[in-house]
């Protein structure tokens, strides 16, 4: 680990199962019935207490939703029923910015989850959400003052009505696909970020997701806008408990980087195993801006997620980092999207994919230069790293080019975790498990030390939990 | 306890072609012997096959080590019984510190008493790194190395440099160095032979794979030993080094009637 020699993956902490899977019996205040028509919409509106234009937006969303057929690539998702899941559930009756305020019930599972002392301890900003709504949210003063807007985005819908209703929806339109089309019908939390002009925010922002009902739909909405010449750092992590019955959670997160703006957006995904994890992100990159996301994928059934950047304007910059781990019963299909729409424009795509113990994970990637944008540079590597014979993973590459002169480079190895590799780690008397979990530890590495030094710590964790007993 | 390797009648095969054929030895904590031979008449594969490479199936015989039978262990176990094998050609691990690579080991070969490891199991890090420090000094490897990632993109010799470093931090009972010599320098070959005498004594035996006297000019070995064709043919002194310097291998192929492959 390049962040600290001192976190070795023997040093941090071992348990065995899922560790987040455990549910708490918190009374939803409201909690709407199974299934989506415009009644449950209007409900999710009036208790919300919504402007009309919104509601309007929910509402035309929904038809386009209703419209769609069931996305059929990808993953599969026949077994997706949009009859049987709770679309609002709300834990709290508010937002609060003291931690002691939260309720009791609530505040015990985001203890345990390790989020308060993970604020104090490197964070510039924390939102936590729990089913539906956010129920905790706080900056620092600093930030505050200096015109930094960190809120969540039902808040940030009554407090910048004009700086939402000016940005939403405008970078993935809720006709985009099927699963924006629903998140923009039933969006509710999320975060919402604003960062000034020349404003540099030191200290990475958090999210955190908990989804905690049975069969419920998480669908959170997150818009960040760096306005000039601003730099930001947002982080997110997702768990949710352990049940017999799927649950969905399919965000929708707009990301604009103006004029010389600087954005990366972090997530480790660590849903449980029985979570459709559907999500779009898309990010605007105008004049000599750089967008980065940086995207851990480890826990959910099946995720689909492919972050995005468009580069709008000469100059401007898209760096995609993923990592998938794809387990028993998972399938990640994870990928990249990146479109050249201006000249001189750079992208570069690094995927790395784990897939063990009948684990799928599948790289889906596009790469799309625009006429006339000239002088476009594009990098794409996908390592993949099989560790059994009953596990896969594909590549599925597209790449459209309008424009001659641009320099197009796409690399893709497939290995598997090599025998002298193990034998010389063995030799040296580290165990298999350890063997093998370092060699994968080493694999990400070029990822991991990009994240943040605790999400670091907690990514190779996570990586050795999925690791144990799982050879020999 | 005795700590001698044992070595009775072992038959070797790779991928179903016999390489090793029959061959006794032993080695005694303390001891140094070398092995010398052709290309390609199995020194490596016996290396690989006392250390439990998955890819070289031991037939038949007997590899006794520290009182037990270690022909069942898997590689690590032999590696915690005190048996070390510097490789030929040693392999890269992307992404993996040589520094977080050895505490892992040395916490893992080290017994309890000698590592005063703490309840994570591991070496204390300051004293580890002030040991690796000074190893690294000692062997003329550059501090930058304890962050680059093990083997990767290492030179030839700064690759065998490295295996020194592993063999002088894991402390075995029985090193096996196979063709540790080759690809160093002149310098190199100084620096490594002088360090590894300085390991050698009562406590750990060695047997060197080699091609040349030279390493063996800093590590003079008591008994020096030739194989041909998977077994042990000659046995005897530094006086045998000093004859197959001179008249190369061809005089003991006749008169062993084995043929050059
Ligand atoms: N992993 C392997 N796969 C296939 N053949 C092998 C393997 N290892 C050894 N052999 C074969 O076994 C025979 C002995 O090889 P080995 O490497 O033991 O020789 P050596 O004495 O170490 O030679 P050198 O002096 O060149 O290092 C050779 O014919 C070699 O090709
Ligand atoms: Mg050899």
């Amino acid at each position: 680990m390049a962040n600290s020699e001192t976190n070795t993956i023997e040093e941090l902490g071992i348990n065995k199962e899922y560790e987040y899977g455990f549910h708490d019996d918190v009374k939803p205040t409201f909690k709407s019935r199974k299934g989506l028509d415009e009644e449950v919409i209007n409900q999710m509106c009036d208790i919300k207490g919504e402007p009309d234009w919104m509601r309007e937006y929910r509402l035309n969303a929904y038809r386009i939703f209703k419209q769609k057929p069931m996305t059929k690539w990808g993953g599969d998702l026949s077994q997706l029923d949009f009859d049987d899941i709770y679309y609002y559930v709300k834990a709290s009756d508010r937002s609060e910015r003291s931690w002691d305020d939260v309720p009791d019930d609530i505040k015990k599972t985001f203890d345990r989850l390790g989020i308060p002392e993970a604020e104090r301890k490197f964070l510039a900003g924390v939102g936590a959400q729990y089913d539906s709504e956010v129920v905790y949210h706080n900056i620092v003063e600093e930030l505050d003052k200096i015109g930094v807007v960190f809120l969540d985005t039902d808040t940030a819908l009554k407090e910048h009505p004009d700086l939402v209703k000016k940005y939403f929806g405008t970078i993935i339109p809720s006709a985009d696909n099927q699963f924006a089309a629903l998140n923009s019908a039933v969006w509710s939390g999320g975060s919402f970020v604003y960062v000034p002009p020349g404003v540099k925010v030191e200290y990475p922002l958090q999210a955190y997701f908990r989804i905690n009902s049975e069969n419920m739909g998480q669908f959170e909405r997150t818009l960040i806008i760096a306005d000039e010449g601003s730099q930001v750092h947002y982080v997110e992590g997702c768990t949710a408990p352990t049940y017999s019955s799927e649950s969905l959670h399919s965000a929708v997160v707009e990301i604009v980087c103006m004029k010389g703006s600087r954005v990366r957006y972090t997530t480790i995904q660590n849903w449980a195993n029985n979570v459709y994890n559907l999500v779009t992100k898309r990010a605007f990159a105008y004049e000599d801006a750089q967008m980065e996301w940086v995207d851990g994928n480890l826990g959910s059934k099946l995720t689909m997620k492919y972050p995005s950047v468009y580069m709008m304007e000469p100059g401007a910059r898209g760096d995609i980092l993923s990592i998938a781990f794809a387990s028993k019963g998972q399938h990640q299909d994870a990928g990249a999207k990146v479109y050249h729409c201006a000249p001189h424009t750079t992208s570069q795509i690094t995927s790395k994919s784990i897939s063990k113990d009948g684990g799928r994970s599948s790289y889906r990637g596009w790469v799309d230069v625009a006429k006339g944008a000239k002088g476009c540079k594009s990098h794409v590597v996908c390592d993949a790293l099989i560790l059994d014979k009953d596990s896969r993973s594909d590549t599925y590459p597209v790449i459209e080019i309008g424009e001659n002169d641009t320099n197009i480079e796409h690399e893709a190895r497939v290995s598997k975790i090599g025998e002298e590799q193990l034998f010389y780690l063995m030799s040296r008397g580290l165990s298999e498990e350890e063997a093998s979990t370092m060699i994968i530890n080493g694999f990400i590495e070029p990822l991991v030390k990009e994240l943040p030094m605790e999400y670091a710590v907690e990514m190779n964790r996570l990586i050795q939990l999925q690791m144990e007993g799982s050879v020999g | 306890m005795s700590r001698d390797l044992v070595i009775k009648d072992l038959h070797i095969s790779v991928q179903e072609k016999p390489i090793i054929k029959g061959l006794n030895l032993t080695v005694k904590q303390g001891e140094i012997h070398a092995l010398m031979g052709p290309n390609g008449s199995g020194k490596s594969t016996l290396a690989n096959g006392l250390m439990g490479h998955p890819l070289y199936d031991v037939d038949s015989g007997e590899v006794i080590f520290n009182g037990t039978d270690i022909l069942e262990l898997e590689p690590n176990e032999r590696a915690k019984l005190g048996l070390f094998l510097a490789f030929q050609y040693p392999t890269a691990i992307p992404g993996v510190s040589l520094a977080n690579f050895l505490r892992l080991a040395v916490s893992a070969v080290r017994t309890k008493e000698t590592n005063g490891s703490g309840d994570d199991g591991l070496i204390p890090m300051r004293e580890f790194r002030r040991e690796l420090r000074e190893k690294m000094k000692q062997l003329g490897i550059d501090d930058s190395f304890a962050r680059r990632y093990l083997n990767d993109g290492f030179s030839g010799g700064e690759k065998k440099r490295a295996e020194i470093l592993q063999l002088a931090m894991l402390e075995p009972q029985i090193a096996i160095l196979d063709e540790t010599d080759s690809g160093l320098d002149i310098d190199a070959i100084r620096v490594v032979g002088e360090s590894v005498s300085q390991l050698i004594g009562p406590e750990l035996g060695v047997l060197i794979i080699t091609h040349y006297p030279r390493l063996l000019d800093y590590i003079r070995p008591q008994f020096v030993h030739i194989l041909l064709d998977g077994t042990i043919v000659e046995s005897g002194g530094w006086e045998l080094a000093q004859m197959l310097e001179a008249e190369g291998y061809d005089p003991i192929r006749e008169k062993h009637g084995v043929v050059e492959a």
